[in-house]
């Protein structure tokens, strides 16, 4: 029987397992040197927060893995012979494969400071830097005060966490506003607001310098590159971001750019090998996407689609309209299509931000055609299936503005804010859009 | 803020201390008058009560609540003692006149229901003559300690927003040691209230002045329970509202929840008894009001005129028509989690233990068979009560009336719904009872599930299955094992609480009740991947 082997037992390799046996009996592997069982990495900041405990990151009981007959190995691979069809781990043992997917996600980035390995620095991406973590910052007697570098989504995480202990933070960002690469100007500075509001030492445009260590190659203090300030502090937070996990590989014959490199059919150079989720590198960049996508839903789709290619109906890997999530402290933010940081040459954008600063929204659409492009949601939630249906179907901005009641997803008797939106469209934009009623036909019909 | 905190915890502790100790004080005696007048309303026939109660409760001597109620019980026992061995002594000589005639000297009931109700004429002490301030030195003072523990939460807890921080940490709230003590304290509290009344008895001398003020007798235990029950709710209600003041689904439900508890399950039964009506609870629907048919119940309905008419046509509408209707158009949750009172108590006083509930494939096999099987049990005793009632016999189907309802209200009634549905809040969640137990619950359930527009929208692909929704769902819904499918959540057991959309970070969930097509929908490939990919899946 066909063996599949899968490297990583993240949300990518889990995919495609699940759904390669759905479609066939194939024998399948999934190794993995972090942990046992499948966790959902997005939620190991919760087990620090105590929301959850770590099991509860677990989607699946153990014993779905013995009834779908999906064989979980743990141990670290250090080589792959694609020439002989075998794996190979530090031990030495060796496991032959069929079929290889690659799905060994990412590794934070170090950028070769001094003193990045000093006792009390850690990322925050693996299960067992949670476990430095809570080593180095139980609480705020152990830990007085931790620095985080990094203005990224898992730097704003491992802030809110270590707040919920308690603990002072400061925050290193580099760019003049946080995360302002990704969001708007106006949607970046609620986002400082909020940071600041929750008593976090926020220091934007600033670089670190160096880790400063005591005589037991503890952290003992950083120092700001720009200012020279020195901060003491007892823990550092590296999360300037991640980069493909693929420095096993650089002496296999498959082609290595900054990731594995796949075409669209997510395969490789290697007969037999195909890598999926953050640790892929498409040749090109699909659309408006980046040729390395560090995001769990991208990681879930390439891992739908290399299962149907693996099982015999061959499929190019085609994402469909973009749409992400993300919390920030108390902000939850939704995406779907595009909301540039910058403004593009065709581009025309309407912003309504609530008087409490604490929700907003951000709609992007050209402005020729007026076809919708994107919103960028903070504060309010908003339905996938109809924005992606408006993408599809390449409606207006006025379309989605008279139909935002059918957009909402706030829980029941939330307040409402779409005619306060869509007057303040009216008012700027000297149109008359007219809000529809809500309605369930329109929403729940299956175009 | 802290000190407020620590300051509040002790000063309820105290409260608490006093309130069980008090249990403990008293002395408990009868005069020769009372106990006559007892014995003549009670219309004994047996020849030995008397003198046997005689001599042991008529005394100079300072009895406490438990001596008195052994000595009561034992009293009874040897009255009973006595007629069992003429039963036998004349079954044995076949004298049957004789054994026949000896039934009517035996004397039934619960013994510590009797007990309770002696007590309740010979209890003395301070606090039947101090009621009031006792009630300030227990309830008053656990109430103020309560809340100067929950109120600094509006500032410690951070900003408005989803902070169960700590959860896991905290012993009290992570199955450890204070979580144990409080089983162990709950457990206590249940089994002396439904099976050893009389040793609480104190607590209703508290109760006497505003029990005689709102139905003009004195208090029962379960006149201290209402009340208890209701400022348990009230108190961990203002805990609610602090926690989710961003949410105003959760600040309406609780609200409503409290409304029906006080008005409807004690108010409005208080007063209806003080106008010498049936006290009766208008939302309690039958068959989680499981005695609605017992023949005491439809007897004192009769007997009640025009009102006990008309509840008895309520209590079947509301059952029949009412309960169903509405949870086609809104799911179960219009009761369980907005008019229940076992559903508001969960709510308040139980929502810190909600992530305890156990979420494994196993729990959910064994919550449908039990919870099922509750629900038959409960329809088989009420046919055989009502075929007794209306033929005049004693059993149906080989099964004795009395028996099953007996059975019913011991195993299901006592145990099921107090000891165990409250008592093990602090390990195995807040709604093990409305889970496992509540034959009410299945009915809505198999309702939700198969009639119903509710359903727990899942929001295309954005789950990033974190597992909070899951962790937190009170009734051991595996929430995230649909939202990472993109299927919508339908399930039987779902109350619609609105905690797992309450805590999911990335707004995946949503109540709502739409049209019923649709409802239900099983995907293979989730909402984001490439549209001829999930219609060549999704259609296959």
């Amino acid at each position: 029987m066909e063996h599949i082997v899968i490297i990583g037992n993240g949300i990518s390799g889990v995919t495609a397992a699940r759904h390669i046996r759905k479609n066939s009996d194939k024998e399948i592997t999934i190794v993995s040197s972090e942990t046992d069982e499948f966790f959902s990495r997005t939620a190991l900041m919760y087990v620090y927060m105590g929301h959850l405990k770590f099991e509860h990151t677990q989607p699946y009981e153990s014993w779905f893995w013995k009834k779908n007959r999906i064989n979980l190995k743990k141990g670290y691979v250090s080589k792959v012979h694609s020439n002989s069809n075998e794996i190979e781990f530090t031990d030495g043992e060796k496991l032959s494969y069929d079929t290889l997917i690659i799905a060994t996600g990412s590794k934070p980035n170090k950028f070769g400071w001094p003193g990045q390995d000093l006792n009390g620095v850690m990322g925050m991406y693996h299960k067992q830097d949670l476990e430095a973590l809570e080593k180095y910052a139980p609480d705020n007697k152990t830990c007085k005060r931790a620095v985080v570098v990094g203005g990224g989504l898992i730097g704003i995480e491992l802030v809110e966490m270590l707040h919920s202990r308690n603990i002072p933070v400061t925050f290193l960002v580099r760019e003049q506003s946080f995360w302002n690469g990704v969001l708007p100007k106006a949607e970046s500075e609620m986002i400082n607001k909020e940071i600041i509001k929750n008593h976090i030492d926020l220091r934007l445009g600033v670089n670190l310098k160096e880790i400063k260590s005591d005589a037991l190659g503890n952290v003992q203090s950083i120092v700001i590159a720009e200012t020279g300030e020195e901060i003491e502090c007892n823990v550092v937070g590296l999360t300037a971001g991640v980069s493909p996990n693929v420095d096993f590989l650089k002496d296999s014959e498959l082609e290595i750019g900054r990731g594995v490199k796949v075409n669209r059919f997510l395969e490789t150079n290697q007969p037999n090998i195909y890598a999926i989720g953050d640790c892929a590198e498409q040749h090109e960049a699909i659309g408006s996407r980046r040729s390395i996508e560090a995001v769990w839903y991208t990681g879930r789709m390439m891992g739908e689609t290399v299962a149907q290619t693996i099982c015999g109906n061959k499929i190019e890997y085609k994402p469909g309209h973009w749409f992400n999530s993300a919390k920030f402290i108390d902000i939850e933010y939704q995406t779907y299509g595009w909301v540039w940081a910058q403004t593009k040459e065709n581009e025309a954008r309407f912003y309504w931000e609530h008087k409490d600063g604490t929700k907003c929204i951000h709609l992007n659409y050209d402005k020729s055609t007026r076809e919708f492009i994107g919103i960028n949601n903070f504060g309010i939630r908003m339905r996938h299936d109809f924005f992606d249906r408006v993408l599809t179907e390449k409606r207006s901005v006025d379309y989605v503005l008279e139909h935002l009641a059918d957009a909402n997803f706030d829980p029941e008797f939330y307040k409402l804010y779409e005619s306060e939106i869509v007057a303040k469209f009216n008012q700027e934009n000297n149109t008359n859009i007219q809000l529809k009623k809500k309605s369930w036909a329109r929403i729940f019909s299956r175009a | 803020m802290k000190a407020i905190k620590y300051t509040g915890i002790v000063i309820f502790l105290i409260g608490l201390s006093i309130f069980t100790g008090s249990i403990f004080t008293g002395s408990f005696s009868l005069t020769s008058d009372e106990l006559d007048r007892f014995i003549k309303e009670k219309n004994y026939k047996s020849e030995i009560i008397k003198d046997a109660l005689n001599k042991a409760i008529v005394t100079a001597e300072d009895l406490t609540i438990f001596e008195f109620s052994s000595r009561v019980r034992n009293a009874y026992k040897a009255s009973n003692d006595h007629y069992d061995a003429l039963i036998i002594k004349y079954d044995s000589e076949k004298n049957w006149d004789k054994k026949g005639q000896q039934y009517q000297y035996k004397i039934y009931g619960k013994p510590h229901t009797i007990s309770f109700e002696l007590a309740k004429i010979a209890g003395k002490g301070s606090i039947k003559e101090n009621a009031g301030l006792v009630w300030w030195l227990t309830f008053g003072l656990g109430i103020i300690g309560a809340l100067l523990f929950i109120l600094p939460n509006y500032k410690l807890l951070g900003n408005a927003g989803i902070k169960n921080n700590g959860i896991y940490l905290e012993s009290s709230t992570n199955r450890g040691f204070f979580a144990w003590l409080v089983l162990i304290y709950l457990v206590s509290f249940y089994l002396v209230l439904y099976f050893m009344p009389d040793y609480i008895v104190n607590w209703t001398f508290i109760f006497d002045p505003i029990s005689q003020y709102l139905n003009g007798g004195p208090a029962s235990q379960w006149f201290v329970y209402g009340f208890l029950y209701c400022t348990l709710m009230l108190v961990m209600a203002t805990r609610m509202y602090i926690k989710y003041r961003h949410n105003k689904y959760q600040i309406l439900r609780t609200t409503s929840v409290l409304f029906f508890q006080i008005v409807f399950a004690f108010l409005i039964p208080e007063i209806m008894t003080s106008l010498n009506m049936p006290g009766y609870d208008f939302k309690n629907a039958f068959p989680l009001d499981y005695d609605f048919f017992f023949e005491w119940n439809l007897e004192s309905l009769k007997e009640s005129g025009a009102i006990g008419l008309f509840i008895l046509v309520w209590g079947i509408v509301l059952t029949l028509v009412i309960v169903p209707v509405m949870v086609y158009f809104f799911g179960k949750r219009w009761y369980c989690s907005w008019v229940c009172g076992c559903g508001g108590l969960a709510e308040t006083l139980g929502d810190p233990y909600r992530q305890h509930s156990n979420k494994s494939m196993n729990a959910w096999k064994l919550e449908r068979w039990i919870i099922h099987f509750v629900l038959l049990f409960s329809l088989a005793m009420t046919a055989v009560t009502l075929y007794c009632y209306f033929t005049g016999t004693q059993s149906f189907l080989g099964i004795n009336s009395q028996w099953i309802k007996d059975t019913y209200s011991f195993l299901i009634g006592a145990w099921f719904a107090g000891v165990i549905g409250t008592g093990f809040y602090p390990i195995f969640g807040n709604r093990v009872w409305c889970r496992f137990g509540c034959p009410l619950a299945a009915y809505l359930g198999l309702v939700q599930r198969f009639k119903s527009r509710f359903r727990i929208t899942t929001n295309g692909g954005q789950c990033i299955s974190c597992g909070n929704c899951s962790t937190y769902c009170e009734q051991g819904i595996d929430v995230r094992a649909y939202a990472q499918k993109g299927e919508n959540i339908v399930r039987s057991s779902c109350v619609g609480c609105g905690i797992c959309s309450a805590v999911c970070p990335r707004g995946v969930l949503k109540l709502e009740n739409g049209p019923e097509n649709g409802r239900i929908n099983p995907t293979d490939v989730l909402l984001g991947n490439d549209i001829d990919l999930m219609k060549f899946v999704n259609d296959k």
